[in-house]
């Protein structure tokens, strides 16, 4: 195999790695805020896309203007989402909200289809159908809007944890719940705000797929699986550590196709699961638990 | 013409407890303005819980907590430290991965930051070391540092009340020194507290008064200077009467 097939499968990865680093982040924000593995994750990445099909096709909106609606009514679906089903359960208790998670998800996606329909759904490349030769490897200009978008997503979140007052309240209830309340941090308010920005970048994901893949109500469970690999491959509840998970699942599913066969790529994401979970529960850039103090 | 202090806290037949499990059982308390009171008791009599219920991460099963003349009883934590309650809490629950800076800033979370620069210098004037640790992460720092961080954090709340649980615990003699040094000027600048400890002379020395609490009720209160007097003796032998039967 020569040096540019290698670079057309690596820039493969990297795509979905970015694809997968948006959903990883949507798992991690919210287990940093709850303690609790949202199941429902996979379904704001299809509903990002089937609500901007929805309002392009739809409502006739302009692509750009159609792809804001179905992130920002995906991130409104997350708080709402939170509100009714999360908020709830007063006890917070770890199961019984991950059980609402995943009704939550069902309810979701047979909610789309019954609205949508069964069928697949496309939507227009952003900007046309052209492509860039990288060092004679193809490099598709949806794939840059890809991992650009994934790009400067990271970036805000990164700048938005690490540099404002709503990033460091957020923070201090990843590392203790009761430690920030008594600081005067409304802990409800954090939860709801992590489901606000998990679900806008869930969407965010679905929405700059679509226009290669086609979107369908059933698409979240297998993008979401992915997802929570990742972010667990990366290490649970460290934002850095889903976008580096997301990236490194997305170039071993590369490499598989390579070396192995295209028939494996899915199961990729399992064996990386199972693998992390035996060998390194705390992730590749997890700390074992116990820097609390 | 007489001079009343004012009420600053006044817990009223306060019960609480975990599930179905009591653990304060009808407990009266008050706190004036300017006052040191310390909460004293054996292993396991209910303290902390007290003090969890107060500002809020435990919810009454019964009676009322006021503050300030607000009734706060059932009041959730952030919004008792928006009230003006700050706890130092047990294990002092700091922000380990979080440096000294930023656990200081999460302090003052519950107010107004523009002027936190301010508290930061006054905090640091009462624990120098903490200037010095302040781009060091919390789970850096030494036992007592921890607990200096823990007083320090609370304070940029500005509190009315600062409420302390078992501020010693663990820690050298020397460091205990320092940080009940702390405890004095802060009370000699007003500021109002409520401390719980298990080291009961140490505290009743530092107090103006003393509640003893024994297994979720108050078993004796008074003046900390008779408390200390009057009856060390009795209040070992409450110490070690509790601590027999209840720890585990
Ligand atoms: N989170 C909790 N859940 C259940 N029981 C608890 C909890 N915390 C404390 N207890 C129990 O409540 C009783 C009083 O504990 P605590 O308030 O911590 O006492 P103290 O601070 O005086 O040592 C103990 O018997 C303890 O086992
Ligand atoms: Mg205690």
């Amino acid at each position: 195999m020569g040096a540019t097939e290698l670079l057309q499968f690596a820039l493969a990865g990297l795509k979905n790695g970015s694809i997968y680093a948006l959903v990883a982040l949507g798992f991690t924000l919210v287990y940093a805020a709850t303690g609790v593995i949202n199941f429902a994750q996979g379904e704001f990445y299809m509903l990002g896309g089937m609500l901007s099909v929805w309002a392009y096709a739809g409502l006739g909106l302009p692509l750009p203007l159609a792809g804001l609606v179905g992130v920002v009514s995906t991130a409104a679906i997350g708080v709402i989402f939170e509100l009714l089903a999360i908020r709830q359960r007063k006890d917070g208790d770890p199961l019984a909200l991950i059980i609402i998670t995943v009704g939550g998800s069902m309810v979701l996606s047979s909610m789309a289809r019954h609205l949508f329909g069964p069928n697949e759904r496309p939507l227009p490349l952003f900007s046309g159908g052209g492509s860039v030769s990288v060092f004679g490897a193809v490099l598709e200009v949806q794939t840059i809007w890809i991992i650009g978008m994934t790009a400067i997503a990271v970036a805000c979140l990164w700048y938005l944890y690490n540099r404002t007052g709503l990033g460091r309240a957020m923070r201090a209830c990843a590392v203790n719940r009761d430690a920030a309340r008594i600081v005067g941090i409304d802990t409800r308010l954090m939860v709801t705000v992590s489901f606000l920005l998990a679900a806008g970048l869930g969407a965010l994901a679905g929405l700059a797929v679509t226009p290669l893949t086609q979107t369908a109500f059933d698409v979240g469970p297998t993008v979401g699986i992915k997802g929570f690999a990742a972010a667990i491959l990366g290490g649970l509840g460290n934002p850095i550590a889903a976008v580096v998970g997301g990236l490194v699942l997305g170039m071993l599913e590369s490499v598989s196709i390579a070396f192995i066969s295209s028939t494996y790529k899915d199961a990729i994401a399992l064996v990386v699961l199972l693998a992390v979970l035996f060998v390194r529960p705390q992730g590749l850039l997890g700390r074992s638990r116990r820097e609390k103090v | 013409m007489s001079y009343e202090p004012r009420i600053v806290l006044s817990v009223e037949g306060v019960h609480a407890g975990y599930g179905h499990v009591s653990v304060v059982r009808g407990i009266d308390l008050r706190v004036a303005e300017g006052e040191l009171v310390t909460l004293i008791g054996a292993n396991g009599a209910g303290k902390s819980t007290l003090l969890k219920t107060i500002v809020g991460l435990v919810s009454p099963t019964a009676g009322t907590i006021h503050f300030l003349e607000q009734d706060i009883t059932r009041m959730r934590p952030d919004r008792a430290v928006r009230a003006g309650l700050a706890l130092v809490p047990e294990g002092r629950m700091l922000f380990g991965p979080m440096t000294v800076e930023e656990n200081l800033e999460l302090g003052a979370h519950a107010r107004d930051r523009s002027d936190s620069a301010e508290d930061l210098k006054r905090v640091f004037d009462l624990f120098p070391v903490l200037q010095e640790r302040r781009s060091q992460t919390a789970a850096t720092l030494s036992g007592g540092e921890q607990q200096m961080l823990a007083v320090a954090r609370a304070l940029m709340a500005r509190p009315r009340l600062l409420l302390l649980d078992e501020p010693s615990l663990g820690l050298a003699p020397k460091v205990i020194k320092e940080i009940f040094a702390a405890l004095d000027r802060l009370k000699a600048e007003g500021l109002t507290i409520l401390l719980v400890e298990q080291d009961a002379r140490l505290a009743l020395k530092h107090a103006d008064r003393g509640y003893v609490m024994r297994t979720g009720s108050i078993a004796l209160a008074g003046n900390a200077a008779d408390l200390l007097a009057d009856d060390d003796v009795r209040l070992i032998y409450l110490g070690a009467w509790h601590g027999e039967g209840e720890s585990s």
